[in-house]
């Protein structure tokens, strides 16, 4: 998986002088800098939300969750696909992952610091919401309800933002440690010095490293899956036509994985260019992630189906006016038929090996995907509720200049984020890419996580063994 | 004077020559002795006789407080200290409690691997004797180093380094304390 004629220092230099060594590029200054004015945008809106309160949103009845909800699922739903690939693939033994898990879980982690402001900011006074959302005993004795999908959704997002940090974290130590060993200039050294911890590459500390590494992808594992299930537990939960859906949980999983490997590669590709990474993050990485995406999204398409399905066979007359509202009959049949041209004919194009193995195409089609994702959350939220039981209460939904500032601003924030992690910190995991090569092998054993290593028996590479019958 | 010393490392190219270094130490009876290594090595683990270590036993027990808290949290809120009747639903409704308390087993479990982990590495200690070789800078690059200390009971300063230097290395420095 590493290409190119590459040994320990050389892989450690090229990763690791992008952080300490090498002049910052100029498209780093002006990628940096719009996102940072973007991100002012998220700045200006949080001011004007909390000096005026939420009705600078576009939000009424009926439709009370609309961007917010929205944006906070569109970006935990990115986010996931980090997860996936350091967690799932590393427990499925995919060493493909050792390039791309780093900057995957990066991307995790501001996802998720972009979707937690929203419902938090949603509450319209975040500071109280610390007695609203968290279990303290607090002077008026009250306790937030347990039996609520929202306060599951409290518990999920903040263990998930926490185990996926400490996940990120352990995972940089000894690379911070190969910065530290390597910095010239004295602060740099103290702060990457502090960062690692005082790391020092000890076999019976790598021990405890691996089990520590392993555990933690074990118990993300499940976490992953529960935290978007539990997402999805807040529609389904209730009893809104439209919403309460026995297959929201694995529907919302299979999106969530989706959207999350388009922004990876949306990020991944441009990366690998500018900053020369083609020998780590190769093009068989990016056919890979065409691959899960065309899985992924498949099952995406299924439960779009199986939504119409059962809107039909329940023979529940608000279910079926809710489906025949959302594809043809209501005020947003538009969002439906984009959504399924984002989402369910732009991937049929990766079936195709032209398409899957063009960084350019794959590029596209996971923007494509990226628009089509958040058009899935808003035709499940806004197609849901702006028709509800009673004529009476319908009402249209639009979206005022500050719904948008917001959602645009925190896309500014994320990539803020992401050009400072890019900037100050290895984007690749070095001293996994370094178990990659074939000189990381004690006696031509592999070395991967995996205890049991298959013993080869070195005298007889590549001759028959002296009782074989000539390799028959 | 000569400085105190902490021990005696020798210094080898590849993977494979510290494993076997690390055998023959292993073998001729030195009992307190480390590796250093740019990536993680299994065979170390052999070759040094390390141990299996405590650490997936602690994280049960981190996730089994986890989930006991998570249990406990929510049956004292909604069945001892504040009951309250929803429509009539019972108030020991464990089914609603299963994701909080899935969610700080999870919670405790990484925790105390992370933690757990560091602790019994006795990290952080951002000095360490074994600094003091300017060259091991490379254990964190591209080099493999192998320590035997001085506090192991077959040390002896003159033998331990002329074994040491059969065993092929690059260099053998001495760590000062």
């Amino acid at each position: 998986m590493v290409e190119g004629d590459h040994s320990f220092g050389t892989v450690s230099d090229k990763i690791g002088d992008l952080a300490l060594k090498k002049r910052t590029p100029f498209h780093w200054y002006i990628g940096f800098a719009i996102s940072f004015i973007v991100a002012q945008l998220l700045l200006f809106s949080v001011v004007v939300l909390l000096a005026r309160g939420i009705g600078i949103w576009g939000n009424n009845q009926p439709v009370g969750w609309a961007f917010d909800i929205i944006n906070f699922v569109w970006w935990i739903g990115i986010g996931h696909a980090g997860t996936l690939i350091s967690a799932i693939l590393l427990l499925l033994n995919q060493k493909w992952r050792t390039s791309i898990n780093r900057f995957a879980e990066a991307m995790t982690l501001f996802a998720v610091a972009c979707a937690a402001m929203f419902p938090l900011l949603h509450t319209g006074r975040p500071w109280l919401a610390a007695y609203w959302l968290f279990p303290y005993p607090n002077t008026m004795g009250i306790w937030p309800q347990f039996r609520s999908p929202l306060i599951w959704d409290v518990f999920a997002v903040s263990t998930y933002a926490t185990i996926s940090l400490l996940f990120w974290y352990v995972g940089l130590i000894p690379d911070f440690a190969t910065l530290r060993d390597r910095a010239k200039n004295k602060f740099f050294k103290a702060v990457y010095g502090l960062l690692s911890w005082g790391w020092r590459g000890s076999a019976r500390h790598w021990h405890r490293y691996e089990i520590a590494y392993l555990l933690l992808a074990g118990l993300s594992t499940p976490l992953v899956l529960s935290v978007h299930s539990i997402v999805s537990f807040d529609f389904a939960v209730s009893q809104l036509p439209g919403w309460h859906a026995t297959i929201f949980p694995p529907y919302f999983v299979a999106g969530a994985i989706f959207a999350g490997f388009a922004m990876v590669l949306i990020l991944c590709i441009p990366l690998r260019i500018l900053y020369n990474m083609k020998d780590f993050i190769t093009d068989t990485h990016l056919v890979y992630m065409g691959k899960v995406m065309l899985a992924t999204g498949l099952i995406v398409v299924y439960g779009y189906a199986m939504e119409g399905f059962f809107a039909w066979y329940s023979a529940a007359e608000y279910e079926w006016f809710m489906m025949k509202n959302r594809i043809w009959e209501g005020p947003y049949w538009w969002s439906y038929w984009l959504l399924i041209i984002c989402n369910g004919l732009s991937i049929q194009l990766l079936w195709f090996k032209k398409f899957r193995e063009s960084a350019f195409w794959l590029f596209m089609i996971s923007l494509v995907v990226s628009v089509g994702m958040w058009l899935e959350r808003f035709v499940i939220i806004v197609t849901s509720l702006n028709r509800d039981f009673l004529p009476s209460s319908w009402a249209m939904y639009t979206p005022t200049m500050f719904d948008w500032s917001m959602f645009i601003g925190t896309i500014g924030f994320f990539f803020t984020l992401l050009y400072l992690f890019i900037r100050f910190v290895p984007i690749i995991s070095i001293f996994e890419v370094r178990t990659l090569l074939p000189a990381a092998n004690v006696h031509g054993h592999h070395q991967d996580f995996e205890e049991n290593v298959v013993v080869v028996e070195e005298t007889y590479d590549r001759t028959d063994p002296p009782n074989s019958d000539g390799g028959k | 004077m000569q400085k105190k010393l902490y021990g005696l490392m020798a210094e080898f190219d590849s993977a494979t020559d510290l494993v076997d270094a690390a055998n023959r130490v292993r073998e001729a009876g030195y009992t307190k002795t480390d590796a250093f290594s740019p990536f993680p090595l299994h065979e170390i683990d052999e070759a040094l006789g390390i141990k299996r270590s405590i650490l997936p036993v602690l994280v049960f027990f981190g996730g089994l407080t986890g989930l006991c808290l998570g249990i406990g949290l929510q049956v004292f809120v909604h069945y001892i200290d504040y009951p309250l009747n929803v429509g009539g639903r019972p108030f020991l409704s464990w089914p609603a409690f299963v994701p909080p308390s899935y969610e700080l087993t999870i919670l405790l479990a990484g925790f105390t691997a992370v933690f757990g982990m560091l602790f019994l590495n006795g990290l952080p200690r951002p000095y360490h004797p074994v600094f003091n070789v300017p060259r091991f800078a490379l254990a964190s690059r591209e080099k493999f180093f192998l320590l035997v200390e001085a506090a192991d009971p077959k040390y002896d300063y003159d033998e331990t380094k002329a074994f040491l230097g059969e065993l092929k290395p690059q260099e053998v420095f001495d760590v000062e304390e």
